[in-house]
């Protein structure tokens, strides 16, 4: 989703005491946001709803609670700009303008989802958009967007990359090899780790050496910067920075946003590594929806009755979605093979 | 493929005809560059890339960290956006270090997202033993990319097939693996000048059999047809077919010999056991042309053994001429 930034007088107007977000976008698009968010909600639990009644199979890595990330970040991007995602990318996928009712057929496995059902959960991509697509091996997507951000920077099209991954991932090879080539070659880049405190079970803290994740940047000379995840504000005026920064041509960035997931790694997840109340406080005291709500209404933005309106507009979205999910055909079998390899005429 | 515009041919080295592929490529089409560890002035390990970075500049001709495995998914990265990457491993048995990004995301990218992308990325790995370095620079991993769905993975055996398959991998929209051994960077042969393109996925019959069929790959090749010389000698007739592709392998041709000579000898380089010539055996036993065998077939491959260092040690590990046709002569004669 390409935010609307303010321009002129609008911008003045709102005064330099208001936080980035609020100066930088128009209030539409900040309504905009929030839908989106809620889009991201009940998108991952109609499908958790789904996976429940037995509707869909395999498994789902459900990203509640991390929607002001996906959100603050895609909000800076334009169509053009690609990403990458990650197996917990449904989130990221909606943020960067993805049809929910083509992600809810992938996930039913018909033939009008993202990925003809080859796909599934874990591997929803929607070029047109500029997802190259979530990816199922952790840190799998990082070399991926730093060869995209090399094809942007040889073709000079302009285009930022920003390739989302877990803490998990910063502890894989693959991440350090692909932050090294992006700041040796100035890459347009945006590294942004979404730190959800767990490796599946494994806390940041029995994973990781250093204490904050951003602290790796200093290893690939580029900036790091630490954010809270859960606010969509102060995620969005870093990777302001930071798209600005690698559109400009000075290199890639590193994004460390703070954030937490609801649900379990997975569908098997007893969530034995962490405690009730733990979950309870994210959930309670620092929902990334609710606080986003409450700055909207305080900067006068929205009201209640149009996040109501938001709630049943998303709603209805939802409906429809698993609707066309459910109603659209499944794959010929006779076309197992199809897609392996480019049909060449 | 495109019309083939063969002019004067020369002499070319093995690795000059590579070089000489890459640069017509680079010069067709200003998508196509070259990626890879110490291939800049350096020329590359085995001098393939020469001094094509003075032609080219960096941009174009990119000294990559020793990063196997990130440098392949910026090559995966690059492909899928538009460009026409070539990445060059300095050894093939350093794919074992980019295997996620080949197998993972390479090969099976377009499939998982129902075709909305291709991969047109180009991988070349230098492989084979024979130059005394040993068991982690030796190896011939052919048939673990053979393995892989969404991966196409052939075995030039001259110069005149490497140039022209190279090109044609750098046209074709899926990944493309090109294993060169490296002792055949210095052998010489035939090079049409100009653009052509040799298909992949195309077996070819290099030596006019009627006693029975050896198929080859790679430096195999040379070896089969030395082989075949000696045995011709004694009054023995032997057909050998040049693989050069691996996946998608070409089933008419080696079945079309089969049919002809009613034997059946795989030689290849990589560990004998569930290698190329138990795919290539299996498909012959599947198939009508199992009818046409009157000996069982005969697997020459590499030893059960890491690639060891002591000369000797090395060239018992991989077959070998006399090896060959020692094999040969029992399977004719139906000694066996």
């Amino acid at each position: 989703m390409a935010g609307k930034a303010k321009t002129g007088a609008a911008a003045k107007k709102d005064g330099a005491n208001l936080p980035f977000l609020y100066q930088h976008y128009d209030h539409e698009t900040l309504r905009g946001a929030l839908r989106k968010m809620y889009l991201i909600r009940r998108f991952e639990e109609g499908a958790e709803e789904s996976y429940m009644r037995g509707l869909i199979h395999g498994t789902m890595h459900l990203s509640i609670g991390q929607e002001a990330s996906a959100m603050g970040i895609c909000l800076g991007l334009t169509d053009d700009d690609q990403i990458t995602s990650t197996h917990r990318g449904h989130g990221h996928s909606i943020a960067k303008g993805a049809d929910v009712s083509r992600m809810f057929a992938e996930f039913f496995g018909k033939t009008t989802g993202y990925c003809r059902g080859r796909g599934g959960s874990m591997h929803i991509a929607d070029v047109t958009k500029g997802n190259l697509g979530a990816n199922g091996i952790v840190a799998g997507g990082i070399p991926i967007a730093v060869g995209a951000a090399l094809t942007a920077k040889k073709m000079k099209n302009g285009k930022v990359v920003v390739s989302f991954f877990g803490d998990g991932a910063n502890n894989e090879g693959a991440f350090h090899e692909a932050l090294n080539m992006a700041s040796i070659w100035k890459l347009p880049v945006v590294f942004v780790c979404e730190n959800n405190g767990y490796g599946m079970s494994t806390s940041v803290a029995r994973a990781t050496a250093v204490k904050n994740i951003a602290d790796r940047a200093a290893a690939y000379a580029m900036p790091g910067e630490i954010v809270d995840g859960n606010s969509v504000a102060d995620v969005a005026a870093a990777a302001h920075r930071a798209i600005e920064r690698a559109r400009n041509g000075e290199g890639p960035s590193l994004i460390e946003c703070k954030t937490y997931r609801y649900r379990g790694h997975s569908k098997s997840d007893r969530n034995r590594y962490r405690t009730k109340e733990e979950i309870e406080e994210w959930m309670t005291q620092r929902d990334p929806i609710e606080h986003f709500e409450e700055e909207l209404q305080e900067f006068g933005v929205i009201d209640l009755a149009g996040i109501e309106a938001i709630r049943e507009d998303v709603a209805k979205e939802i409906a429809a979605g698993i609707e066309f999910a459910k109603e659209s055909p499944m794959p010929d079998v006779a076309n197992l093979e199809k897609y392996v390899y480019t049909e060449q005429a | 493929m495109d019309a083939q515009v063969e002019t004067a041919s020369r002499e070319l080295s093995y690795a000059q005809a590579i070089q000489e592929a890459m640069a017509i490529a680079m010069e067709r089409d200003e998508r196509v560059f070259l990626m890879g560890e110490d291939i800049g002035v350096y020329g590359g390990a085995f001098q393939v890339t020469g001094d094509l970075v003075e032609r080219f500049g960096t941009d174009r001709v990119m000294d990559t960290p020793i990063s196997e495995l990130g440098g392949a998914g910026v090559a995966v990265g690059a492909a899928v956006t538009g460009t026409r990457p070539i990445f060059e491993f300095q050894f093939s048995d350093f794919a074992t270090l980019a295997m996620e990004q080949i197998v993972n995301q390479a090969a099976k990218m377009r499939y998982m997202l129902g075709g909305a992308v291709s991969v047109p990325v180009v991988m070349r790995f230098p492989a084979g033993s024979g130059t005394g370095a040993a068991a982690q620079h030796s190896q011939s991993l052919e048939a673990w990319l053979g393995h892989v769905p969404g991966l196409k993975v052939i075995q030039p055996a001259t110069p005149h097939d490497v140039k022209g398959m190279l090109l044609a991998a750098v046209e074709d929209p899926d990944p493309v693996m090109i294993f060169e051994h490296k002792l055949l960077y210095k052998m010489k042969g035939e090079v049409p000048e100009g653009y052509y393109t040799v298909p992949i996925g195309k077996a070819e019959v290099r030596r006019q059999g009627a006693d029975l069929t050896i198929v080859a790959t790679s430096i195999m090749v040379h070896k089969a047809l030395d082989a075949a010389e000696q045995l011709a000698a004694e009054g023995i007739d032997v057909e050998v077919v040049d693989l050069r592709t691996v996946r998608p392998m070409d089933r008419e041709t080696i079945i079309e010999s089969v049919r002809k000579t009613s034997r059946l000898m795989c030689v290849y380089e990589g560990v004998k056991t569930l290698g190329v010539g138990a795919e290539i055996s299996a498909m012959i036993a599947e198939s009508e042309a199992f009818d046409y065998l009157d000996a069982p077939i005969v697997r020459l491959g590499g030893a059960e053994t890491p690639i060891p260092y002591n000369p000797e040690l090395e060239k018992a590990t991989v077959p070998q001429v006399d090896g060959i046709v020692k094999a040969a002569r029992d399977l004719a004669k139906g000694a066996r």
